[in-house]
């Protein structure tokens, strides 16, 4: 599904970020953990096409992201608020990223019917608008919003920072239904090991923009990364 | 305490996003800034001899028979454009500072501004001739001490009367109602305000007046912020109750629908953007000036011409100028979904292009000076969908600053107008329909001229794929800048 050859993303000489190779299988769900500045943000926008890549490509279904937009129709992101539009109620935004994404209005009133549980009320019928919400129910929207349409990679950047502990289970439990269908590649990056541990069947972690662990979780899997990222 | 305040003050200012660009960049606002000044105290010193040439028997009369437009302007601009500098106080309040230090500092940077400082340019340089001219020093430094206290007064009433912009209507209205009032010889206010201010200058004790007020309005300020300091009071960002709503009209649009509702619900629901649709009106009414015939140098055809542009182009030159960067909060979005370029540029042309059919018809008003009048108003507008649409979606993809929707106005006024590639098809913008209609009026006649100007519009028309997918090349290609650069928000 995704495959990566030689990439490279340089800033005034420093490299932040270095993968030789890396291949995402389809259906797989990805975690991916690092310090801050190991490159896991950069390795997003690069998926995204939202920085050039200074050497070598990413492909997302034999389509190169920097050379065609043929991948935008079946990938969905959240990275930050700059992924939200401020002036608009949540629902607007849902609606909105639906018609992008073909689908109509009951489609996404299902899906916000689905979720309910995981807006806790917070979000839906508030009279808010996003900009006014507060950084943990932004998020929520922003997460609920990267699963419309039926996308087959869905990439979330720190999806549980800023999160309260309830919503956080929620969402571990809407991320691993989503793998478990097989037809949906997930990514995920995350400061907390636990949390990617439980949610991903594969963990890689970054160090200083290069790949140091690639492991298929297990249960010594936390503990490994552990050890690892114990200094 | 105040010493540390203003280097961080100094940091703000050259670390802004506006201002870290280039050395190119921060020259040309350098200058800019110097002919301001340069200009305003060449008014200054000036206004006595232009003044008494003009036929004034006692120029400093003049300028108290008009000082209460002056000051009632200056009011109406603050409550638009001068924004309160409370933002960045926030980490200071958890610090070891005294409350009454911070909202001195509050005080004394609201004080420090262009709005405040301008007038110094004029008055200054005017009271100096003054004295040149053998007025009474002492009533002299009364009358100026006097303007300035009442300068400063609205800079404290713009704080007390914060956020309450439909007070800029008032305003407008205000003046519009004593301007024609007195234009047309029923009721002059200024013979009353005129006793006033020339008060501050024929007594001694007149000047206190205003000096009082600006204490009053001062301490009203003070405890203003003192008492209202509070995260979830003064400093709290106001929130509004917000309506989702649906444009169900706008369907017809077909796919681009999608975008054109998110624009208009942009337009509406900020600040910043509002303003688009406030110039738009500004610029409808700014051809009074040339088609009443009140002004005898604009009373030529070039500059009727140069009016007829400017009339119908108010928003879509306001708004044009920042496309994509009104969306550049949310641009990394808008690059990832699935949105086509060339779909993405045509709904903010169709955009400028309602705007623009619906000014044309408000200036419909514009049939009083004539049908020859409107006749070149609706040339010009064609020209203006036709071509300048164009230009402006051209320009705005090299404007590359970001846009912040909850701001009013942007420090430093954006740097946008002094990008190279922008002045030149800025000036385009003018210059070519001009010289159109003085090909055809001075060969042929005013009808020729007008075919001229609406022909080259439809002629462009023509061209709107091979333009949109052009422009949409030019997207593409600032893609990873344009991203870049939003970045950097202040």
């Amino acid at each position: 599904m995704i495959k990566v050859s030689n990439l490279q993303k340089t800033y005034n000489n420093t490299t932040v970020l270095n993968i030789p190779e890396l291949e995402i299988p389809k259906g797989e769900s990805f975690g991916l953990v690092g310090n801050n500045g190991a490159g896991k943000t950069t390795f997003f926008s690069l998926l995204l096409d939202l920085i050039r890549p200074t050497q070598g490509n990413i492909t997302l279904n034999n389509i190169r992201v920097d050379e065609s937009e043929g991948w935008k129709p079946f990938t969905s992101a959240f990275i930050d608020d700059s992924f939200l539009i401020g002036y608009l109620t949540p629902e607007e935004y849902f609606y909105f990223i639906g018609e992008l994404r073909g689908w109509n209005k009951a489609d996404v009133d299902a899906l916000l019917e689905k979720h309910e549980d995981f807006f806790n009320g917070e979000i839906l019928k508030r009279k808010k608008y996003l900009r006014d919400l507060s950084k943990g129910n932004q998020k929520k929207v922003g997460i609920v919003a990267a699963l419309i349409g039926n996308p087959e990679v869905v990439i979330l950047d720190e999806p549980f920072a800023n999160l309260d502990p309830t919503t956080q289970i929620r969402l571990k439990r809407i991320i691993k239904e989503l793998a478990e269908d097989g037809n949906t590649t997930v990514l995920v990056s995350s400061h907390d090991l636990a949390h990617t541990t439980e949610v991903s069947n594969r963990i890689v972690a970054l160090h200083k923009g290069e790949i140091v662990k690639d492991i298929k979780t297990s249960q010594e899997t936390l503990q490994e990364l552990e050890a690892f990222f114990a200094v | 305490m105040f010493k540390k305040f203003i280097k961080l003050e100094w940091k703000a200012f050259t670390r802004s996003a506006a201002f870290s660009t280039n050395l190119v960049v921060k020259i040309i606002v350098l200058l800019y800034a110097i002919m301001m000044a340069f200009f305003l105290l060449l008014l200054g010193t000036g206004a006595f001899s232009i003044l008494k040439k003009a036929g004034a028997s006692d120029p400093m009369l003049w300028v108290n028979k008009y000082l209460i437009y002056y000051i009632i302007v200056d009011l109406g601009i603050r409550i638009v454009f001068q924004n309160i500098p409370v933002s960045n106080i926030k980490p200071l309040l958890t610090l070891n500072i005294k409350k009454k230090t911070i909202v001195n500092f509050i005080i004394g940077k609201s004080m420090a501004t262009f709005f405040n400082i301008i007038h110094a340019f004029f008055f200054v340089p005017f009271s100096i001739v003054l004295l040149v001219k053998g007025y009474n020093p002492v009533n002299v430094v009364l009358w100026h001490v006097a303007i300035m206290a009442l300068v400063y007064s609205n800079n404290f009433l713009n704080i007390l009367l914060e956020g309450k912009n439909w007070l800029f209507a008032v305003f407008i209205v205000l003046l519009a109602t004593f301007g024609s009032l007195q234009y047309y010889g029923y009721f002059d206010i200024t013979t009353y305000t005129e006793v006033f201010f020339t008060s501050l200058y024929s007594t001694y004790f007149m000047a206190l007046l205003p000096i009082a007020l600006l204490v009053i309005v001062w301490r009203a300020t003070f405890k203003f912020f003192y008492e209202y300091m509070f995260l979830d009071a003064g400093l709290k960002t106001k929130e509004e109750e917000a309506r989702t709503e649906n444009y169900a009209w706008l369907d017809q649009f077909g796919s681009m629908s999608t975008y054109l509702k998110n624009d208009l619900k942009l337009i509406l629901r900020n600040k910043r953007a509002k303003m688009t649709v406030i110039s738009s009106v500004l610029f409808l009414f700014y051809g009074l000036l040339f088609f009443s015939n009140s002004i005898e140098v604009y009373n030529t055809p070039t500059w009727k011409m140069f009016a007829a542009i400017m009339l119908t182009s108010g928003f879509m030159f306001t708004f044009g100028q920042f496309v994509p960067s009104w969306d550049s909060s949310y641009y990394p979005l808008m690059m990832s979904q699935n949105i086509p370029y060339r779909e993405y540029i045509a709904s903010k042309w169709w955009l400028m292009v309602i705007a623009t059919v619906i000014t044309t018809v408000l200036a419909s008003f514009y049939l009083y000076f004539g049908v020859d009048v409107y006749l070149m108003i609706l040339a010009c507008a064609v020209y203006n969908i036709g071509i300048n649409a164009y230009m402006v979606l051209l320009s705005g993809a090299f404007v590359k600053t970001p846009v912040d929707l909850t701001k009013a106005r942007q420090a430093m006024g954006g740097k946008k107008s002094f990008n190279p590639k922008m002045i030149l098809l800025g000036i385009s913008k003018l210059i070519i329909p001009i010289a159109l209609y003085a090909v055809g009026h001075y060969i042929f006649n005013d009808t020729i001229a007008y075919i001229l100007i609406a022909g080259t519009g439809i002629i462009g028309l023509l061209f709107r794929n091979f333009v949109f997918n052009q422009i949409a090349k030019l997207y593409k290609s600032e893609k990873y800048d344009t991203l870049a650069a939003y970045k950097q928000v202040n």
